[in-house]
């Protein structure tokens, strides 16, 4: 059937720019995005509480029964032998940035199941910039896990020089944004939230145990020539490194490149793969709705 | 609330402009070759039976996917080359729910607000005032779970009224709502078109939101099929009103009309 003519002639005129957005603009945006992550996080408090749990039951229980097992000899940067429970620390960081990373990946997923996604996605501001604040914004819940971590820890013994605190902030925020951007690369690949509970054991396990959070690579040369090269190949190693010699004042210069390196190709991907003129997520999108 | 924006002077405006748009998901063709425009201040209703791609046409439309073929035009600024100057002149109340059920009323908007760059002082003032004009004034701190449908069909449509745009557009706003929420709701958009005069695209099935001042564009199975106002529309469809046009229409691929009930 044809279709009737639009009786109302309209013309088109030239468009008209609204002022840009200024840095004022960009800064209440991330801002925005920063609160919404928070207040996300303080009214899931299962979240909170199995975050801390996590590492802790590690801490207490894991390492107290395998400090006779696993000695760690003198290695860099550590000047005298350590406590089991000490060398496991930094790894165990790694593990809430980890943990916290894929589960913000994982509220996209949520969310864009949900629609919620949307509503972000639809702001004029860039894309990249949208994805980079929420990125941010997953950073600065990981981070205060770490640090939420690091006190019961202190309590419980394991303490770093006290200049270590402040040391290791850089380098968790590099880990963390690394971990957050593989974590957005690996949502934007996924339709349904139901597969991300694969991606996860063959992302978060094997990133986990293959690297030196639990044990130094010398064990593992020693023990497994093959999963020694696996562990090489894991980005996740050198975060753990990283973060490892920063609680100590000294950086990793190898960790510090893997880790930048890795971080901009993983936000590269993501911000390709949510690019709708590009990207993977109209590929994967079927019809919104009925209609 | 600001006025639709006019242009330049001695032209008539066009809000949205769809210039030849296809879509495929895959080998599915979902849009097929749509072209219409609608002007501000005018409600023009998307109708279209299930399948016919109203929801894919706003996802174009709000660039949540790019538009490969064709061209989609919002107060003159293309959506895929200048999506941020388009986004910025259009609300939009998606047929998902997309409020965070976890957070409260005034901090579902006040994160609205910050995504298009409003400072916190000014999105108070715009949050009370949006909430009186779509009745909901005083539930700022109530959870987005502790409200029923229509309510939180209420602040979507005061959210997507938040960055004060000139072209709503509301996918199936009113589905899943009961009678008088629905008439509720378009009731507040109609007289956002008199009073503020921002241009609206309501997509629907329910035939019985059309009125007969309305101007509508008829979808079926990513083919547009009519256009125009309403009495055109059933003119040059050779029916008696915009129920027997819209059954005849749809009819083709369809055994009959939306069910009117929500």
């Amino acid at each position: 059937m044809s279709a009737p003519a639009m009786p109302e002639k309209v013309a088109a005129v030239t468009p008209v720019k609204s002022g840009a957005f200024g840095l004022r603009h960009y800064l209440i945006c991330l801002k925005g995005i920063i609160v919404r992550e928070c207040l996300r996080f303080l009214h899931q408090r299962e979240r909170f509480i199995s975050s801390l749990v996590r590492p802790l039951v590690w801490l207490f229980i894991f390492a107290a029964g395998f400090r006779q097992v696993l000695g760690v000899s003198i290695i860099p940067p550590y000047k005298t032998y350590v406590l089991y429970e000490v060398y496991i620390t930094p790894g165990l960081c790694g593990m809430i940035l980890l943990f916290s990373g894929m589960q913000s990946s994982l509220s996209m997923v949520y969310d864009r199941e949900m629609g919620n996604m949307r509503i972000l996605l639809v702001s004029p501001f860039p894309r990249w910039y949208l994805l980079l604040s929420k990125m941010l914004a997953g950073v600065s819940v990981s981070i205060a896990q770490v640090y939420a971590f690091l006190i019961v820890a202190w309590f419980w013994g394991v303490k770093a020089p006290p200049l270590g605190y402040l040391f290791v902030l850089p380098a968790l925020f590099l880990s963390g944004m690394m971990l957050c951007a593989l974590g957005m690369l690996l949502s934007s690949m996924i339709k349904q939230l139901e597969n991300f509970a694969g991606i996860m054991n063959f992302v978060i396990f094997p990133g986990y145990f293959a690297s030196p959070a639990l044990y130094p690579l010398w064990r593992i040369q020693e023990a497994s020539p093959l999963l020694y090269k696996l562990c090489l190949a894991n980005p996740f190693t050198y975060a753990v490194e990283l973060i490892r010699f920063a609680f100590y004042g000294q950086i990793d210069w190898v960790s510090l490149g893997v880790v930048t390196g890795c971080t901009l190709l993983f936000l590269g991907g993501a911000i390709i793969a949510y690019d709708p003129s590009r990207g993977l997520i109209t590929r994967k999108q079927g019809t919104g709705g009925n209609g | 609330m600001q006025h639709a924006r006019t242009g330049k002077a001695g032209d008539e405006v066009v809000a949205l402009d769809v210039a030849g748009v296809s879509h495929s998901y895959g080998p599915k063709r979902a849009l097929n070759d749509v072209s219409f425009s609608i002007a501000p201040a005018t409600f023009t209703v998307l109708l279209g039976l299930n399948g016919a791609g109203k929801t894919t046409l706003f996802s174009l439309i709000s660039h949540l996917y790019d538009t490969r073929r064709g061209s989609i035009r919002i107060f003159g600024h293309d959506v895929s080359r200048a999506s941020g100057e388009a986004l910025r002149r259009v609300g939009i109340v998606f047929q998902a729910r997309t409020l965070d059920l976890d957070l409260s009323v005034y901090q579902n908007l006040s994160y609205h607000a910050s995504l298009h760059g409003i400072g916190r002082h000014e999105a108070r003032q715009r949050i009370a005032a949006l909430l009186g004009t779509v009745d909901m004034q005083g539930r700022e701190h109530d959870k987005a779970r502790s409200l029923s449908g229509g309510q939180m069909r209420r602040i979507e449509i005061a959210r997507a009224l938040l960055h004060r745009p000139s072209l709503l557009l509301l996918d199936e706003a009113t589905v899943g709502l009961d009678i008088q929420s629905r008439a509720g709701i378009l009731a507040t958009i109609r007289k956002l078109v008199e009073t503020e005069g921002i241009g609206v695209l309501w997509a629907t099935h329910l035939i019985d939101e059309v009125e007969d001042g309305d101007h509508v564009v008829v979808l079926r199975q990513g083919d547009l099929v009519a256009k125009g106002k309403v009495a055109d529309v059933v003119k040059a469809s050779g029916a008696g009103s915009i129920r027997d046009a819209f059954s005849r229409l749809s009819r083709s691929e369809a055994a009959g009309i939306a069910e009117t009930s929500p």
